[in-house]
């Protein structure tokens, strides 16, 4: 690997323009993933909500659920989502390849 | 694909988590003699770049949504099990942080994701491209080709675990207990979706990848021969 700013670049103009993976499902009326439903929307179409799933749904609640972050402009908080998802998930593999090759050093 | 807490029975998840673990453990323990330290930085930013690409959700008008995985390409780039580790990790910090996908159910996930696409990628690029110098323009075809593959695989592993549910758990008058459309739904709903759009988002997305990484510096491309 030559120099690493290309990528960092690419990341960088990624994330700024992820808020183009809600705009345009809201644009086109498209809704969840398949599969991914939640309870409620689940009853919706099914007419129940399947008592196993309603008492494993709310197993974990997560700090951001869906990339958002409270009452904060969603554009926003996809964006800064996106940053903090790619800080965490780039730094906690680049620390682990770090202890991983040890062994050259 | 990210299926959430709730949709697989105890037993199927547990299950799941029993068939990730081995490639979790053998992941670390290939990398650990394989990776080089000048790689950890491109790792690192395949690893986010999967996780970036997952939050462009592709719509398809008035239906559903579905977003491009990113495993294929850092497998071309780095192997299996690299992709494996990678692909792992970003989905444990999808449902910790941001609950896309469900805690119980992160072992299937995995399964799918970052076991099935980075397993398949490999063994079908090797067999298109593996011959083939990494500046070739077939190479980042044979790597679209073989991502539109494995991520519809995936996608139909998804399906298969959610169209089971019904069969394994439900009340006596028939009522699911978990996810409830059977596999005549699952499976038709989860694999058109696929073949015909979020396959092609993957392939799009691998292909000019691997197209731009040519350019800057072939030789990142692992699975193909340098020359």
């Amino acid at each position: 690997m030559k120099n690493f700013k290309p990528f960092l670049l690419a990341i960088l103009v990624l994330a700024i323009l992820t808020p183009i993976g809600i705009y345009l499902p809201e644009k086109l009326q498209a809704g969840d993933a398949w599969g991914e439903l939640s309870p409620e929307d689940l009853s919706q179409e099914i007419g129940y909500v399947p008592q196993g799933m309603e008492k494993l749904a709310s197993t974990y609640q997560a700090p951001l659920p869906d990339y958002s972050a409270g009452s904060m402009n969603p554009y926003l908080a996809y964006i800064l989502s996106a940053i903090l998802g790619v800080i965490l998930t780039g730094g906690l593999v680049f620390l682990l390849g770090k202890v991983l090759t040890r062994r050259e050093h | 694909m990210h299926i959430p807490d709730g949709y697989l029975g105890p037993s199927t998840y547990l299950v799941m988590y029993g068939a990730s673990a081995p490639f979790w453990a053998l992941s670390l323990s290939r990398l650990r003699k394989t990776l080089k330290s000048k790689m950890v930085p491109l790792l690192a930013f395949g690893t986010a770049f999967i996780f970036i690409i997952m939050m462009f959700n592709v719509p398809i008008p008035g239906g559903t949504t579905g977003h491009a995985v990113g495993a294929s390409l850092v497998t071309i780039l780095l192997g299996p099990w690299a992709a494996t580790l990678a692909t792992s990790l970003v989905l444990l910090i999808q449902a910790l942080v941001f609950g896309d996908g469900g805690i119980t159910a992160l072992g299937a996930n995995c399964f799918t994701m970052a076991v099935i696409i980075p397993f398949f990628t490999w063994a079908l690029f090797r067999l298109l491209a593996g011959r083939s110098f990494s500046r070739s323009y077939w190479v980042p075809i044979a790597g679209g080709i073989s991502a539109y593959i494995s991520l519809n695989l995936a996608a139909l592993a998804t399906a298969f675990l959610l169209g089971v549910q019904p069969l394994l758990y439900h009340t006596a008058e028939g009522k699911a207990l978990y996810a409830p459309y059977p596999l005549s739904v699952s499976i038709p709903a989860m694999g058109l979706e696929h073949l015909l759009v979020f396959g092609w988002v993957e392939a799009v997305v691998t292909v000019l990848a691997l197209f731009f990484i040519q350019r800057y510096d072939a030789s990142l491309i692992a699975l193909a021969k340098k020359e």
